[in-house]
């Protein structure tokens, strides 16, 4: 039972990490709520889907179709938390100087929650996936039997589960001054934590060059295996033994959306500055 | 405000314009030659067999991992920065290298008590 808790466990943790942080960036925002379930509903009716499927998947693309099929949700992903922290940064200003609740109200339903539905969709799908695999794998081996693997998986589930309110819960503790520069610099992160890992599996498919295979080796410091490991692996985008070109993906999308946010988000505070001086 | 919201559409087509330089990047990136040294192990029961595979060291090459059931395996690595789900009955390609002289562990994330092997590179 345990070790199906554990593995478990170690596939829901990104997919919660994500939820977390997504409903601490939207908070405030009306129908929340549904928005993130819509996103998990839909994450589950994927993973089903691509575990059905998991061997056309793998056939496609000479052998390489899911390394192709992850790299794309990936990229897809960064472009939707890349797509949402430009926009607020664009509006975070404004909705935090509004003191009219009702006019906060009408522009956080302009807000692009349906991107932040997709990630949360697309991390449920991935890990979810591989979950239905294992666990219909061991139901089939009949190593363990049903009753027990049922339970360690619900284990496994919870215990992620329990990680991710953690993270909602202290995010929360943010003073709401800060929460949204918090959130969108975590955002940030995961987005080019997703760029090297779509990146690692194209180079894993040799669609794209390594580069340097590993640029440096921090395993014997924070090995990636360990919990905390891989909690910043989810956070941060770590790795212990990154190929160069992952870093290069990492920097490349860290500095673009850091760019786009300072350069769109910071317009209406400048146009301001200058009509004030004119 | 439709200045606004314009801009906001610039905004989305520029940041979907590097999107698209990276993709297209990825896409220009000529396939390589597949005739790289091929290596075959296959995994049965929550094992590896052979668990050990001697390699050349500093060239790339190609493992070929078959899955004799039952069962999905996933085959992982962080020595080797790899990860690969296996259906049964299929044979998963993984590109790895080129590697330092030195051994690399990998094991079956869904065996992974049972399921261990590694790469020794020569």
């Amino acid at each position: 039972m345990l070790p199906t808790a554990i593995i478990v466990f170690r596939e829901v943790l990104e997919a919660a990490l994500i939820i977390g942080i997504v409903l601490a960036a939207a908070r405030g925002v009306v129908k929340r709520g549904a928005w993130v379930s819509t996103g998990v509903i839909g994450g589950l009716v994927g993973a089903g889907l691509v575990a059905l499927f998991a061997d056309v998947i793998s056939a496609a693309i000479a052998g390489s179709g899911q390394e192709v099929f992850n790299a794309s949700i990936l990229f897809f992903a960064v472009v939707m938390l890349g797509w949402h922290n430009v926009w607020m940064g664009r509006h975070g200003r404004e909705l935090a100087q509004q003191m009219n609740a009702m006019g906060q109200a009408v522009k956080e339903g302009e807000r692009p929650m349906h991107m932040l539905a997709v990630v949360v969709g697309i991390a449920v799908l991935r890990e979810g996936s591989e979950v239905v695999l294992f666990l219909y794998g061991i139901a089939t081996a009949q190593q363990d039997q049903s009753g027990q693997m049922l339970a360690g998986g619900a284990l496994g589930l919870l215990s992620g589960a329990v990680v991710g309110l953690m993270m909602y819960f202290g995010l929360l503790r943010i003073s709401s001054k800060y929460l949204f520069r918090v959130t969108s610099w975590l955002i940030t992160l995961l987005a080019a934590g997703m760029a090297a890992q779509a990146a690692g599996f194209l180079v894993q498919a040799d669609l794209l060059p390594a580069i340097v295979p590993t640029l440096w080796n921090t395993s014997a410091i924070l090995s990636q295996d360990s919990i905390p490991g891989r909690l910043l692996q989810t956070l941060i985008g770590y790795t212990d033994r990154p190929a160069g070109i992952q870093v290069l993906f990492y920097v490349v999308t860290l500095v673009s959306i850091a760019w786009l946010m300072r350069v769109y988000g910071g317009i209406p505070a400048r146009k301001t500055k200058t009509a004030c001086v004119a | 405000m439709p200045n606004k919201r314009q801009r906001v559409e610039i905004v989305n087509s520029k940041y979907l314009g590097v999107i698209m330089a990276m993709f297209l990047a990825t896409a220009a990136y000529p396939l390589q030659a597949k005739d790289l040294p091929t290596f075959n192990l296959s995994v049965k029961d929550g094992k590896f067999s052979p668990e050990k595979v001697e390699v050349p060291a500093g060239q790339k090459f190609k493992l070929v991992v078959k899955n004799e059931g039952p069962g999905t395996e996933e085959f992982e690595s962080s020595d080797l920065n790899r990860e690969k789900l296996i259906p049964p009955g299929q044979s998963a390609v993984i590109f790895i290298g080129p590697l330092k002289a030195g051994s690399y562990g990998f094991y079956g994330e869904f065996h992974p008590q049972t399921a261990r092997g590694q790469i020794v590179a020569k």
